[in-house]
């Protein structure tokens, strides 16, 4: 008779919340109990709020339970959950969770699905299709695909991906590379990290991807080093897919040579800036280069260089098997395909939600994340990471829309959205824009180096009620200093949330001064 | 007179060719292809504001005060970074701009000490200039906020110092430090607004790995990294251009002057031999020239056992003539002559030469350069038919391939090192070949493909194998050999080569060297597109170092990598002019332009022009002249800026010479160790006193200007025509130019050479006559100047030094980068903090078995002498070889060396010498010896 197969999530958010202790506890009682079980550890579908999310083969089903902590564990085989038996903790069928199947599953369809770490999984699951398909339509046909899709860079900054692919593909050059960022450190982001942890053979074949279509003979994945355990499911996934042949010379007799290294960040928060990663990568001080030359013409050692975060490239096997015109019917306007947006702070139900371009905030905030954790009023949302304009409750309609954003002064950026009820006091979040920014200056520019220290002096003396209209006036002009003038996005941005609170939420300066002690 | 200013585009001329149009401004405007907004702008007369761009960097876009608009383009692009395009428009300034100009500034400002009146920098800052620039009139941030107004100022370098609390962090001294030097020694440390230079891992920049080149002074922008010099005295109210007495790098300075008081040199950026950049020797270490050590009167003394006597010119000149006569009339008219010096000018050395043969009536004169690069001369002359190096510097920016062998730049040629330590950043091959491990062999950024530690003495059969690879597998330029070689003596030379002994494997046995090494490196520069070889005193001071010479000769003539840019054949001259005190006529066989003595039609054009028939015969070489000495049968010299007791060989066999001669006379600048044996002495200038020019190692004649009167009351030249004069022979030159202009008109290689022409041009590569008016970087362009290239056959003659139970080890000598040769000039500066005594270099194995820790005193030990020194235990050296420097007189290393010599034109052996080291528990006989007598030459010169 054929093992039950039980799926716990080996998935950072999942493990924090005891997945690993549920996993133990389930395999420990299956064994006394004489179960016959198949422990499987997946990655996370991304609805966080339900971790640890356990499934239940039960004949073609996935039956999930929410949130089980090992306590829970005895009473659910009392219960019968090998066969799916009613629980206090059951949900019903994966597939019908209507957080899940809501969304647009273009990019992690396999997230949650199959079991990261096992190449058979991801074949069975049209692993290395994408890939296999490139070979034969080849390098030219899976750029025009990447050009019909209209995808548009993931982290942050928005630029056509076909074109950049161009560019290097159209750069001669002996040696090119696929430099893969998932140096992930805007605050309430996680999409690329549930990616690679859940699939990570997706991120390898797209960056092989890549590779063949622009001429790289290698990868670099620039992983930041808060993430330990995607580094070790990446680390093995690498080498099970060099030893399968997936990647290493003349992969599966192509003639097309891909390999691929990870590599650490060491804490920077810049270093998710494209070219202060490539400095890094090259084992300098991650220090923000200037532009131009685009890394597409002069990147990592000098070299023609693809720099894609990771959700982009895991964007492109699909719109390859499945053609870039499927995926420019995603999205609205300009702002095609679907993003992973990932719905974070005071929010009821946070995780990861993948959709078409045009919704609301308000729809993701309220449809998916159910209001704010506490119950009370949202007062502001910060879109796109520190760097992000906080949103007030009155522009919540907005759609997300690249241009929409762009045109109320904010940004989507990497698609964090973290809520706020109305007990925050913006002013100490301006002052929290400002202090990030000098914890996190490269130190090159003189806007950045020196404006973000002198802003979050500004905003003190503000918040202490010192010569507050002046001081205002001084703040603003700081601010078109630092965006006017800064080398890379980090100084140049770091007025958006600034800017957003002096207009919005100018009032909340003196109510800071009275609530600090 | 004024200050030169040295003008700074911004960043530096871009690598294309062409033209586009752009406007500036509104203006039109015809700019180079390629170059930065900020540069075409400069160069169009418009002034970007700027802080963190110099020509001399790559851009960096850090400091954000030369922002433009563009027209079709968002926002404010740093105009460093941004390179020009066909049409472009350009804004510099705009209500926008400006706005954003001064509201940076106002940020830099507000982490910045209010002290401009009494900075050091103050004239001279470009912050300053900047803040005006932009119209900074308040700092609204207020001054208490964070700051590093108490970073505190590091001062431990001896000629400059760090005051953190100015720095504004433009990482102009980093990047001079990466890109300018290579040192690699100078970092950020710390992020944001932490950010602060660093030497090394926050040491100091004494402790750092920092050589005080002060590209990182030169740099800066602001008072933080500033000379000791002007701190002290204040910015300089005018300045001359004139060569630096080093090296034969020779680069040009600008001698920045208040009166007639140095208070800085600062390289020169129009210098086509260094191109701005400098080392410590020549940036810093010009102090001597008014060292209380310096002798302003003449002296003479009946016997060298009496006290000095100050006395005139006149009666020293007189003094000296007189006895030159006397000698003469008692022992013939070929028991006297003179040495010229390569530290002196062309135009000094012309003359003192020139006395010899006319006035002294004979050819015994000679020059230093005997001792270190005779050999290039006679060797290069032979294979391709001129006594110099093949390039220009600058050509080895185009080389793929480079060999360095027995020279150690990065210590003793530095500005060169620096430049080619940039090609091979830049991806060139790297061969060195050296017994010891040099810093070229791996340092930041710089990993030699192939270190060949070769035995010291192997170097001929060492080329010999590398040429057998090239023959045997075919990587000889069969065409170029047919098209520009003498085909015969290629043939003869091919089968010498091949023989057997020539092999790799046969080799290997004797040089140590692993055959599969060498043969490695023979592929390497054999099959290079383009193949450079640069040498030093590692190859000429051998038994055959004139084989060796032509054995490179012959390789590079093989592979054709003759007579192109990146190629050559490439003597690292030792010092400023010895290049130009050879070509002046210095050797005793050779008139000016290394013409023959013996040739009629020769001798007869100087003969009419000096109005004197001048001796067929060639005269003694400086050996001869001491052997002659110590035989009693050459009586008198006049010696020219060179301290032969210290810088010779065998240094007992000098010291008797001397002592057995009736008149020494010496013209220095400081009593040497010579002048412990000299009649008369002559105070000389030092080259901030001298009008003239020096030729450096790429044959470029560089003008010397005086920056200050002779501080002796005398130009050296002239004391040499007074002697001349007094010897009753008429020279009446008016200037130093006259001289000049009689060498041009004597010497087909310097007809078109005049001061007013280098005055003009600035510099210029002999040949320079009609037919190379503005001289000749690359010599041998589609033929070689002796016509076919003549291949030598290149047979290995051991020295007949060997090591033996007595003496197992082999020493070999050389020099570090703040000191310069015997020291007479850096030991009397500030460079002696970075070196005590020289240090014998012993590997740890050969340590151990005798019982040697570091910092231990030896005694090393030839069958010639014994010295003691401090031994210092090191992996640099391979086992079997020790190592010194020699720029200590009470050291005495070359009382240990022999008196081998090289074969063909006496340049000495002295980097093979077999020797014992020994612990020691005191000084050497020879040392006590140097005391007492040092301690009564200083009682003579109190009494005196």
């Amino acid at each position: 008779m054929a093992r039950t197969r039980i799926f716990v999530p080996r998935e950072t958010a999942a493990v924090s919340v005891g997945a690993d202790e549920v996993a133990i506890e389930i395999a420990r009682q299956a064994k006394q109990r004489g179960d016959s079980i198949q422990l499987i550890r997946n990655g996370s579908w991304g609805a966080t709020w339900l971790e640890p999310l356990v499934e239940v083969g039960v004949e073609d089903k996935r039956i999930a339970y929410g949130n089980v902590e090992a306590a829970d564990v005895a009473a659910l085989f009392a219960a019968d959950f090998l066969k799916g038996g009613d629980h206090a903790r059951r949900i019903g069928p994966t597939i019908e969770i209507p957080y899940l199947i809501r969304q647009d599953r273009w990019t992690f369809w396999r997230c949650g699905l199959i079991e990261p770490l096992s190449l058979d999984d991801f074949l069975a699951h049209q692993g290395f299709t994408a890939l296999q398909k490139a070979f034969d339509i080849g390098a030219d046909a899976v750029i025009e695909a990447v050009k019909a899709s209209g995808l548009r860079g993931r982290g942050g900054a928005g630029f056509p991906t076909g074109i950049k692919w161009r560019t290097v593909a159209d750069t001669d050059s002996d040696q090119k590379y696929v430099a893969c960022n998932a140096d992930e450190g805007d605050s309430g982001t996680f999409s690329d990290r549930i990616l690679m942890e859940g699939d990570p053979f997706g991120l390898i074949e797209s960056m092989a991807l890549a590779g063949f279509a622009v001429g790289a003979s290698r990868g670099y994945i620039y992983l930041r080093s808060e993430y330990p355990l995607a580094r070790s499911i990446l680390t093995r996934a690498i080498e099970t897919a060099r030893e399968a042949g997936w990647l290493g010379r003349d992969i599966r007799g192509s003639g097309f040579d891909f390999d691929i290294e990870l590599h650490l960040g060491a804490g920077s928060y810049v270093c998710g800036e494209e070219t202060a990663m490539l400095e890094s990568l090259e084992g300098k001080q991650g220090i923000v280069r200037y532009k131009p030359p685009l890394p597409a013409i002069e990147g990592l050692f000098g070299k023609p260089t693809v720099v894609n975060t990771v959700v982009t490239l895991a964007s492109v096997p699909n719109i390859v098997n499945l053609g870039g015109d499927k995926y420019a019917g995603y999205g609205v306007n300009r702002s095609t395909g679907t993003l992973a947006f990932q719905l974070a702070g005071n929010v009821r139900r946070g995780g990861l939600v993948e959709k078409g371009f045009g919704l609301t905030v308000r729809e993701l905030i309220e449809d998916w994340g159910g209001g704010t954790a506490s119950g009370r009023p949202v007062k502001a949302v910060q879109v796109g990471g520190p760097l992000g304009a906080y949103l007030t409750a009155a522009q919540l309609d907005t759609p997300l829309d690249y241009e929409a954003f762009t045109g109320i002064g904010a940004m989507i950026g990497h698609g964090g959205i973290v809520v706020f009820d109305d007990t925050v006091n913006m002013a100490r979040q301006a002052r929290f824009a400002m202090e990030f920014c000098a914890l996190e200056s490269c130190g090159k520019c003189t806007p950045c180096r020196i404006g973000s220290t002198r802003g979050v002096e500004v905003i003190d003396r503000m918040i202490a009620g010192i010569d507050r209209e002046e001081n205002y006036d001084l703040l603003v002009e700081l601010c078109d200093t630092m965006e006017g003038a800064s080398l890379c996005a980090m100084g140049g941005m770091t007025p958006y949330p600034v800017r957003s609170v002096l207009k919005y939420f100018a009032e909340d300066f003196s109510a800071a001064a009275e609530t600090d002690v | 007179m004024n200050r030169v200013r040295q003008q700074d585009l911004g960043t530096p001329a871009p690598a294309t060719t062409g033209t586009v149009e752009i406007e500036i401004d509104g203006l039109p405007a015809t700019v180079r292809a390629g170059t930065s907004i900020l540069r075409a702008a400069r160069e169009s007369g418009v002034d970007i504001p700027k802080l963190c761009a110099t020509d001399s960097l790559k851009p960096f876009g850090s400091c954000r005060m030369c922002l433009v608009e563009i027209d079709g383009r968002n926002g404010y692009p740093a105009s460093c970074t941004t390179p020009v395009e066909a049409g472009m428009k350009i804004r510099t300034q705009s209500d926008a701009i400006a706005t954003l100009r001064r509201n940076v500034m106002e940020l830099y400002i507000s982490d910045h000490p209010l002290d401009c009146l009494t900075c050091s920098a103050n004239g001279d800052c470009e912050l300053q200039d900047m803040a005006g620039a932009v119209g900074l009139r308040e700092v609204r941030y207020g001054f208490e906020g964070a700051n590093h107004l108490d970073a505190g100022v590091d001062a431990s370098n001896p000629y400059f110092q760090f005051d953190a609390s100015k720095c504004i962090v433009c990482s102009r001294c980093v990047r001079a430090c990466d890109e300018v030097q290579g040192t690699f020694a100078l970092t950020i440390e710390g992020r944001g607004f932490q950010s602060k230079v660093s030497a090394g891992i926050s040491e100091d920049f004494f402790d750092s790995e920092c050589v005080s080149c002060g590209a990182c002074v030169q740099a800066c922008p602001t008072a933080t990294l500033m000379e000791k010099s002007i701190v002290e005295h204040g910015q300089p109210e005018h300045s001359i251009k004139t060569t630096c007495a080093y090296c034969g790098v020779g680069c040009s300075f600008v001698a920045e002057m208040k009166g007639d008081q140095v208070v800085r040199m600062t390289p020169d950026k129009d210098g086509l031999a260094n191109h701005g950049h400098s080392c410590v020797k020549g940036r810093f270490a010009w102090g001597y020239s008014t060292h209380r050590d310096r002798v302003l009167d003449p002296l003479i003394r009946d016997s060298i056992e009496e006290p000095w006597r100050k006395v005139s010119w006149d009666e020293a000149i007189g003094y000296a003539a007189q006895r030159f006569r006397e000698i003469q009339t008692e022992h013939g008219r070929k028991s006297i002559g003179g040495i010229t010096s390569s530290r002196c000018t062309n135009e000094e050395v012309f003359v003192v030469q020139k006395l010899v043969r006319a006035a002294m009536g004979n050819n015994n004169v000679d020059t230093c350069a005997r001792v270190c690069h005779s050999p290039t001369g006679y060797g290069l002359k032979q294979t391709l038919g001129t006594s110099a190096g093949t390039q220009p510097f600058d050509s080895v920016m185009d080389a793929d391939v480079i060999i360095v062998i027995g020279a150690n730049p990065t210590e003793a040629h530095p500005v060169f090192a620096s430049q080619m330590k940039r090609r091979l950043r830049q991806g060139a091959r790297l061969i060195v070949l050296d017994p010891r491990r040099i810093g070229l062999v791996r340092s930041p950024h710089i990993k030699a493909d192939y270190h060949l530690p070769l035995l010291p003495g192997t170097n001929v059969p060492m080329i010999n194998a590398l040429a057998h690879v090239i023959v045997a597998e075919g990587m000889v330029d069969e065409q170029y050999v047919r098209e520009r070689c003498d085909i015969d003596s290629f043939e003869a030379w091919k089968s010498m080569i091949l023989r057997h002994e020539n092999s790799p494997e046969q080799v290997a046995k004797v040089s140590g060297v692993p055959a599969r090494d060498i043969r490695a490196a023979a592929r390497l520069y054999g099959r290079a597109e383009r193949g450079a070889i640069y040498y030093g005193l590692g190859v000429t001071e051998h038994s055959q170092g004139s084989t060796m010479v032509m054995g490179m000769a012959n390789l590079a003539m093989a592979t054709g990598n003759i007579g192109f840019s990146g190629c050559g054949v490439n003597p690292l001259r030792g010092q400023n002019n010895v290049q130009g005190s050879c070509d002046m006529g210095s050797f005793p066989h050779e008139l000016a332009g290394y013409r023959p003595v013996q040739d009629d039609e020769v001798r007869g054009s100087f003969e009419q022009h000096w109005g004197v028939s001048l001796d067929p015969e060639p005269g003694f070489r400086i050996p001869n002249m001491f052997d002659e000495a110590c035989a009693g049968r050459y009586k008198a010299i006049y010696i020219q800026g060179e301290d032969v007791a210290q810088s010779d060989p065998d240094t007992k066999h000098v010291e008797e010479a001397l002592a057995n001669m009736e008149c020494v006379v010496v013209q220095d600048l400081f009593l040497n160790e010579t002048a412990k044996f000299a009649h008369v002495f002559l105070p000389g200038t030092s080259f901030l006193e001298k009008d003239g020019t020096f030729i450096n190692a790429e044959r470029r004649i560089n003008r010397v200007r005086p920056v200050m009167p002779p501080r002796q009351g005398k130009d050296e030249w002239l004391i040499t025509q007074e002697l001349a004069q007094a010897l009753g022979y008429p020279m009446n030159y008016a200037n130093a130019a006259e001289i000049m202009d009689e060498i041009a008109e004597l010497t087909p290689t310097f007809a078109n050479v005049s001061f007013s022409f280098l005055d003009e041009v600035g510099s210029v590569q002999w040949p320079c006559n009609d037919s190379a008016p503005m001289g000749t970087p690359i010599m041998h362009i589609d033929q070689f100047v002796r016509g076919k290239g003549l291949f030598i056959e290149t047979d290995y003659v051991p020295t007949e030094e060997r090591t033996n139970r007595k003496f197992p080890l082999l020493l070999t000598t050389g020099r570090i980068l703040s000191q310069y040769n015997v020291g007479a000039q850096t030991r009397r500066t500030d460079n002696m903090v970075w070196y005590d005594a020289d240090l014998l270099e012993v590997h740890p194995s050969d340590a151990e078995v005798r019982g040697i820790s570091e910092g231990d005193l030896v005694s090393l030990s030839s069958r010639k002498g014994e010295i003691t020194l401090t031994a210092t235990i090191t992996e640099r050296v391979q086992p079997g070889v020790v190592y010194t420097t020699f720029h200590n007189p009470e050291t005495g290393a070359n009382v240990v060396t022999t008196e081998h010599s090289d074969w063909a034109t006496n340049c000495p052996e002295h980097k093979v010498t077999a020797v014992q080291v020994t612990p020691a528990s005191h000084r050497s006989e020879w040392q006590n010896q140097f005391d007492e007598n040092a301690k009564r030459q200083g009682k003579i010169l109190e009494t005196s």
